[in-house]
């Protein structure tokens, strides 16, 4: 019974939903205020509904019910109980019922956090929202619905969850991934209404920010996560492939970075309107382009759901009329949006175009390198792949130039800035970032290495330039603690995201220069050296977990005399689909992890090892943990908390001003 | 010409060839790095070229793999169904890598015809078959199909 319950409450969601997309909309135009209030509750309605469908079904997991063609696909009657929930978006349908569950969650958020903002606009947010909302909840009852049944032969065991998911980081990712792509339907959705209004004020681009921050930080944490479940449990120790799935979730967080600045522009000196506006438009249609990539399987992807090309067809459809429509109506409006406000090449602003300029062409890149092997399978090419070289060869420079630039723009002031007033505020950081960069490598290694001082200078001269900017602006003659205590959310959010990056950075190039990795033949008793390392085979032997018998080493790592850790890296059979899974063992650090992956038995009690000596590796998600914070401060910001009333915001449509609520 | 249209005019030139270099050198670059891909047939009718690093990719020849004893290596055929290619692998096998189970392999051809792999993916889940295999195995069934008439 429960799964048709769910599946009522989904078809009645998207009833709401479709309600939602059009009264609200009709009633900003016609001016009926029943209409435009109406948006609220019907949020309310269609967020309980998504909750009871998606109950629903994380029930039917937890009762083993295999008659439910979903659940006897992806679940297993001996697969632990919070796996078994985890399963629920552990596949496509469930994933997409997951993304429409998040739709009405960001909804719902809209509708209950905007009492400050104008009525109309709230309203067509709202409604432009819902729209999307539709569009995914006639993917879901159409081609991929979660709920249907197999009867009257039901299955009698489940076929299990694919391995690779049965871990801590598949029950976060995903959730954290599709708050930060669904997330940023609300900037997209604040753009057409500003838009459909012609009118574009500091109020609107206040609000803007604020959910732009807050899908951002999810989005952040969603890729990070990714990234490190990918390194421990896909077990080769790599945290970034570009692999198609993954560029498909890094171009709209580079464009949403892109979007955070650009619209901090235009919240501060009503500049970039229009361009803030197209960087709304085109964050969520790569979104929605990611969604496109991973659920038509046209590219081969260790993420790829198994494919169905009416989803495809679907997505490319539904990809095309918002992309269109939206590009089409800014085409027509854009103009009625004058910018404010020049500004000279030493300004904050020209510092933030370059920000943009340079994340606008880094998404250029990405895109073109993701998107090449389906023009040149379409157009009869052959079938290729674009391998990481060229998305290095880019990305990497660019990345290493925006960086030092980004110092420099955290410390800017409006307008304009006096370089007589910039340069002693960059001299000394400058000397200690090049001192250290040219220092480091032989400390650390040894040897200079061009990129290692490169990567080093770098990351000092941002944090040196920051923690400056930090003491100085901190001076109070209240003190300094009062000093510090005064100076806003918005500010250490931006300078703790901008410590994320510096940290990424380092990590990212540490462990690239520095990773030593060794596959080796071992015996029990075995050893391998690796970068002052020497790693102790001790002991095979086999265990026994919940679902799976598993191959287990004991692995003691010296380092001279001392032991430095014991790893049990294992090779896992799962019993329901007999699949095998490598369980690194990762002894991790601040300054290294030590990963040793299983391969396979060679005979004669002797296995095929993988040892890597990974340094700096925890800085990039570090990194991205200080970004995401950053965005989350930035959120918290006092402007925020202030009760605005409808005097204070200046509004978008004057007809509607007062009392919207 | 008014001054203001010129300025105009000469922002756009200097736009449209900062873009053509730029995407000249970014489509020269994505040449250099793309690997293409060649199914088994193709390689036994000697299309594939050697010291170029391609794709091939098909299902694994049941009791085809074989390991050089003492080391790391690993031997083993790739077949679309018309087509062979034995391939050589150093290093650990991906999980999901079976005899029966498609593969593909980024590496280069040698000399005595045998594709010198430096990665080996395997398919990641039961239901899935990378498009390229799936495409090369169809192919083959095609051309099978012709033959018998």
């Amino acid at each position: 019974m429960n799964p048709e319950i769910g599946h009522f409450a989904l078809i009645l969601g998207f009833a709401l939903a479709l309600c939602q997309a059009v009264l609200p909309m009709v009633g900003s135009y016609t001016g009926n205020r029943p209409w435009m209030a109406v948006a609220r509750p019907l949020a309310l309605g269609q967020l309980l509904l998504a909750l009871v469908s998606f109950v629903a079904l994380t029930l039917a997991f937890l009762a083993d019910d295999f008659s439910v063609l979903y659940v006897a696909n992806n679940s297993n009657s001996l697969l632990p109980w919070y796996y078994k929930i985890s399963a629920v978006w552990g596949a496509h349908e469930g994933s997409l019922l997951l993304w429409v569950l998040i739709q009405a969650g960001w909804i719902a958020a809209v509708a209950a956090w905007s009492r400050s903002l104008p009525l109309t606009l709230v309203a067509r947010v709202l409604s432009v929202m819902s729209m999307v909302a539709v569009g995914f909840y006639l993917f879901l009852l159409f081609t991929s619905n979660p709920f249907e049944r197999m009867l009257p032969f039901p299955a009698a065991e489940g076929a299990d969850l694919n391995p690779l998911l049965q871990d801590f980081g598949l029950i976060v990712h995903p959730p954290l991934l599709y708050m930060g792509y669904v997330g940023l339907s609300v900037p997209f959705a604040f753009a057409i209404a500003a838009l459909l209004a012609g009118r574009l004020d500091a109020a609107w681009a206040r609000w803007t920010r604020l959910w732009t921050n807050a899908a951002w930080a999810f989005l952040t944490l969603g890729i990070a996560l990714g990234s490190w479940w990918a390194y421990y449990e896909l077990g080769w120790g790599g945290w970034w492939f570009w692999d198609p799935v993954e560029n498909a979730s890094f171009m709209p967080w580079l464009v949403a970075t892109a979007l955070v600045h650009s619209l901090a522009v235009t919240e501060k000196r009503g500049a970039f309107r229009s361009w803030t506006l197209l960087l709304a438009i085109f964050a969520f249609s790569l979104s929605l382009l990611g969604a496109f990539l991973v659920r038509s399987g046209v590219l081969t992807s260790v993420h790829a759901f198994a494919t169905d090309p009416a989803r495809g067809v679907f997505i490319l459809a539904f990809l095309a009329l918002v992309v269109g429509g939206s590009l089409l109506l800014f085409a027509i409006r854009a103009q009625s949006l004058p910018n404010q406000g020049g500004f000279e090449w030493l300004s904050r602003e020209a510092f933030m175009l370059i920000n943009n300029i340079l994340l606008v062409i880094a998404t250029a890149i990405i895109l073109l390198g993701t998107l090449y092997p389906l023009v040149a399978d379409v157009l009869g090419w052959g079938k290729i792949s674009v391998g990481p070289p060229y998305f290095n060869l880019f990305f990497v420079p660019l990345m290493l130039l925006l960086a030092p630039l980004m110092a420099v723009g955290g410390i800017l002031r409006w307008k304009r800035t006096e370089w007589s007033w910039l340069r002693p505020a960059l001299v000394l950081p400058l000397l200690i970032s090049v001192v250290a960069g040219l220092v480091f490598p032989w400390l650390y290694a040894g040897a200079f290495h061009a990129g290692t001082a490169i990567t080093v200078a770098v990351f000092v001269w941002v944090v040196v330039v920051l923690v400056r900017d930090i003491w100085r602006k901190s001076a109070y003659s209240g003190g300094r603690v009062r000093g510090l205590r005064r100076l806003t959310g918005s500010y250490y959010g931006m300078q703790l995201a901008h410590l994320g990056v510096a940290c990424a950075i380092l990590g990212a190039g540490m462990v690239s220069i520095y990773t030593a990795e060794k596959d080796a033949r071992v015996e029990e008793g075995g050893r391998v050296e690796d970068a002052g390392y020497h790693f102790e085979f001790a002991d095979f032997s086999v265990v026994q977990g919940p679902n799976y018998v598993a191959d287990q080493a004991e692995v003691r790592v010296w380092r001279g005399e001392r032991l430095v850790a014991t790893l049990y890296p294992q090779k896992r059979r799962y019993l329901a689909s007999g699949q095998l899974m490598t369980e690194a063992g990762i002894g991790g650090g601040l300054f290294r992890d030590l990963y040793v992956s299983l391969g396979e038995p060679l005979g004669d009690g002797a296995w095929a090892v993988r040892v890597h000596v990974k340094p700096f590796v925890r800085w990039i998600w570090l990194g991205a943990l200080l970004m995401a914070a950053g965005g989350g401060l930035a959120m918290a910001d006092r402007r925020y908390r202030a009760r605005r009333t409808a005097l204070a915001g200046s509004t978008i449509d004057n007809a509607v001003v007062t009392g919207s609520h | 010409m008014h001054p203001i249209r010129r300025q105009r005019l000469i922002a756009v030139i200097f736009v449209v060839v900062l873009a053509t270099v730029a995407v000249g050198l970014v489509t020269y670059a994505l040449r250099q790095n793309i690997n293409l891909f060649y199914t088994p047939s193709q390689i036994t009718a000697g299309e594939a070229p050697e010291g170029t690093r391609i794709r091939v990719g098909g299902m694994v020849v049941p009791g085809s793999v074989q390991r050089v004893p003492g080391s790391l290596e690993t031997l083993f055929t790739v077949t679309d169904g018309a087509g062979e290619v034995k391939i050589a692998y150093t290093g650990i096998l991906p999980d999901l890598f079976a005899e029966n189970e498609a593969a593909v392999a980024t590496g280069m051809m040698r000399e005595d015809g045998t594709f010198g792999a430096s990665e080996v993916l395997a398919k990641h889940d039961e239901n899935y078959m990378p498009p390229e295999v799936a495409d090369a195995m169809e192919k083959a069934m095609d051309k099978a199909h012709e033959a018998r008439q």
